[in-house]
């Protein structure tokens, strides 16, 4: 291996690229040639170092030096005077910014923010803040002047659909729940964020708790509700804390209780909390959770809005469809609507995380490409790997893979494409995911969340674990791929509700996209990712010096050798931990498959 | 506050509040927020919040408010404090534990230069 005193990392994402990275390496070279350098210090092309908006960007390491904006006719400066005379060229080093945003806070690029507006900007434990934001204005115009049918129409026309997942038009609910001939009603939020790795609702809840419960008042008004309640899971602590403070504030303001704002117009929440049941994000299973039944699904029809909380007309929403309401009432339908596609308008917030360079939440317009969200707003796959798949929709969605990035980001597309809006979670992975074990995965999580009210459910969601089992652990045999396959396809076809229906979804879905590797898996009894432990083995290579620290550190003694030779790895006793490619400071351990 | 009974108030409560914000941004107050959300929290969001009243109490400054907000959005950055001084604009800091939050303190709400280290560069 040559040895380099210096390494200059350059990037090539595509905003660099955009902006002239190419040349910018190129240049490098030259001027490395000329000085003579070649030898000394090596150019690496690698992606993001920083935010790109002012590239092209690299990083001198060992100084670990940021240069921006740097272009070719610059480069032969920076060489002469970095790796000839070793100064570090302040002119071109990268300035941290002091941000300037005083409305909206830290954006990322492409970001559009309606629901999360006010999260970390506001104080979420008290209501002056809220107020100061145009808090409960939409509620004054609402009671000051509209009609229950206006505020359904204008919601309808905004075309806000369904943020739980299901994009069902949310106007078009409301007036379902109005048409209704039976009273009391009832406004249900859905705040089970159940979703592994989806918590877009806790930082609505935590951090603009007013927000979610104003637009509920408003749907109350338009429904003719009179009580509602804030299903909230018992995970989220901090969340339900937040909800009360917020309710008994909201009381003490009178925007809630009897008589709201003067007028005759009552309507009163409280906040339930579940008890750890992913199966209560389901509509009817969270009714009968309200009641203090088992959270189990019902049949539908009837639907909520006719027979919902206690046999009464409900209308249920989830926590970001509410928090859309004031924002829709304020600014107008149009406003909204201009947002998005042609079918699904606004904003939609996710959790992006897996393997990219910038995890985190975020809001995006409708429409938005798989491609912008992943690479520009989270900042692209992590440490420069190939992207593989995406998993949106959390365990009941799907993978899409690099073919369908470039799709825009609305309910329908997504559903053509396999896989789901859901609630807002992205997982993003890497070559070194392997697809089976990702089914499994969230196979494991729904056959453990399955109510067990229904066979299909229940026992098919088992069955196709079992066999996902066995082709991890490389007992697979002929034939387990067609039974799988069948399996998904009778548990989603029979199941009650929509968690059996979708549970063989991410199962399906690597099917399609990567069928090979399941048939590597049953067939050759390999893991092409290397993840599946049984069917991978660690070797030491040759240029193993011998130094013994894989030896030190195997857990179980499965390392031998002399010092300066070659160590070996005994197969029958090593448990596959990867331990000693961790340790190993020559990467002289790989990993077979 | 005795429940609003009329759109009429609706608004003068609205432009009291507003007030109280405007009043917090005028020069020579300062304002030091910290992210408590669960994520903030989780990664030791009250520690820094401990760390920023010790030295405000030890100090004995005045014209400072602290306060919390919800999540940011950017966990692998928490814990997230905000400084706003007077009418400047607004320094957003990630990863502040304990001893940084009194190092931002120290150099940046009483001496007025930012802690350049720790600002997220957005």
């Amino acid at each position: 291996m040559a040895f380099y005193r210096s390494h200059v990392l350059v990037c090539v994402d595509p905003e660099c690229l955009a902006k002239g990275a190419h040349d910018v390496v190129d240049a490098m070279q030259d001027e490395l040639v000329a000085q003579g350098l070649l030898d000394e210090i090596q150019v690496l092309e690698t992606s993001r170092i920083g935010g790109c908006s002012d590239g092209p960007e690299m990083m001198v390491y060992p100084e670990g030096v940021h240069y921006v904006g740097m272009t070719a006719d610059d480069i032969p400066y920076l060489v002469e005077e970095h790796f000839l005379k070793g100064r570090i060229v302040e002119k071109f080093r990268e300035v941290t910014k002091v941000v300037v945003d005083e409305e909206l806070g830290p954006l990322r690029p492409k970001e559009v923010r309606v629901v999360l507006r006010n999260c970390g900007e506001i104080d979420p434990m008290n209501i002056e803040d809220y107020l100061a934001v145009d808090g409960y204005q939409a509620l004054g115009k609402v009671i000051g002047g509209m009609t229950p049918e206006q505020v359904i129409d204008e919601v309808t026309k905004s075309g806000l659909r369904g943020r739980g997942g299901a994009g069902f038009p949310a106007g078009r609910k409301w007036g379902l729940t109005r048409q209704v001939e039976d009273s009391p009603k009832y406004m249900v939020c859905n705040a089970d964020e159940g979703d592994p790795g989806a918590f877009m609702n806790r930082r609505v809840l935590e951090g603009d708790p007013h927000s979610v419960i104003e637009g509920m008042i408003i749907g109350a008004y338009a429904t003719g509700a009179s009580f509602g309640y804030i299903y909230c899971r018992a995970e989220y602590p901090l969340a339900v804390e937040t909800l009360n403070l917020a309710l008994t504030q909201a009381r003490e303001f009178g925007f809630l209780g009897k008589n709201i704002l003067g007028t005759d117009f009552n309507f009163d929440l409280e906040v339930r909390v579940g008890a750890g049941a992913f199966v209560c994000g389901e509509e009817t299973a969270l009714m009968a959770s309200i009641m203090g039944m088992r959270g189990e699904p019902r049949p539908r029809p009837p639907f909520p809005s006719v027979q919902g909380v206690w046999g009464k007309p409900t209308n249920n929403n989830n926590v970001e469809t509410y928090a859309n309401v004031p924002q829709i009432i304020l600014n107008g339908a149009d406003w909204y609507a201009s947002m998005g596609t042609e079918r699904s308008k606004g904003t939609k917030t996710f959790a992006v995380g897996g393997n990219v360079a910038k995890p985190g939440l975020i809001e995006v317009p409708m429409g938005i490409t798989l491609r912008e969200i992943i690479f520009d707003v989270a900042g692209g796959i992590k440490d420069g790997r190939q992207f593989k798949a995406v998993q949106t929709g959390g365990p009941m969605g799907g993978c899409l893979t690099e073919k369908h990035l470039d799709l825009p980001l609305d309910y329908e597309a997504l559903s053509q494409a396999g896989s789901m809006m859901g609630s807002g979670g992205l997982v993003v992975m890497d070559e070194n995911s392997c697809m089976v074990d990702i089914a499994r995965f969230f196979m494991d999580f729904t056959q453990a969340e399955s109510c067990g009210k229904c066979v299909p459910c229940r026992i098919g969601t088992r069955r196709i674990l079992e066999l996902l089992q066995k082709m991890c652990d490389g007992k697979g045999q002929p034939g387990d791929i067609e039974k799988l396959e069948e399996l998904c396809h009778e548990v989603a076809k029979n199941s009650l509700c929509g968690l059996g229906q979708g549970a063989p979804n991410p199962v399906l879905s690597t099917l399609a996209h990567f069928r090979h590797e399941y048939e590597a898996h049953v067939y050759e009894k390999r893991c092409p990712a290397k993840v599946c432990r049984p069917l991978i083995r660690y070797e030491i290579e040759e240029s193993c010096t011998g130094c013994m620290v894989c030896a030190r550190n195997c857990p179980v003694e499965a390392i031998s050798g002399e010092r300066r030779q070659q160590h070996v790895i005994d197969q029958n006793i090593c448990i596959r931990c990867g331990i000693c490619m961790q340790v190993c400071n020559f990467n002289s351990v790989a990993v077979e498959s | 506050m005795p429940a609003i009974k009329s759109l009429e108030e609706l608004k003068r409560v609205r432009e009291e509040a507003l007030a109280k914000k405007q009043l917090k941004a005028t020069p020579g107050h300062i304002q030091v927020i910290v992210a408590m959300g669960t994520c903030g929290i989780a990664a030791g969001a009250r520690d820094t919040m401990k760390s920023v009243l010790n030295f405000i109490e030890t100090e004995h400054l005045s014209g400072v408010t602290v306060t919390q907000t919800g999540c940011m959005g950017m966990c692998e950055q928490e814990p997230i404090m905000q400084v706003v001084i007077g009418d400047q604009p607004k320094v957003v800091y990630g990863k502040v534990n304990a001893e940084v939050a009194s190092q931002i303190m120290k150099q940046h709400v009483q001496n007025g230069s930012p802690v350049k280290d720790y600002v997220l560069p957005l």
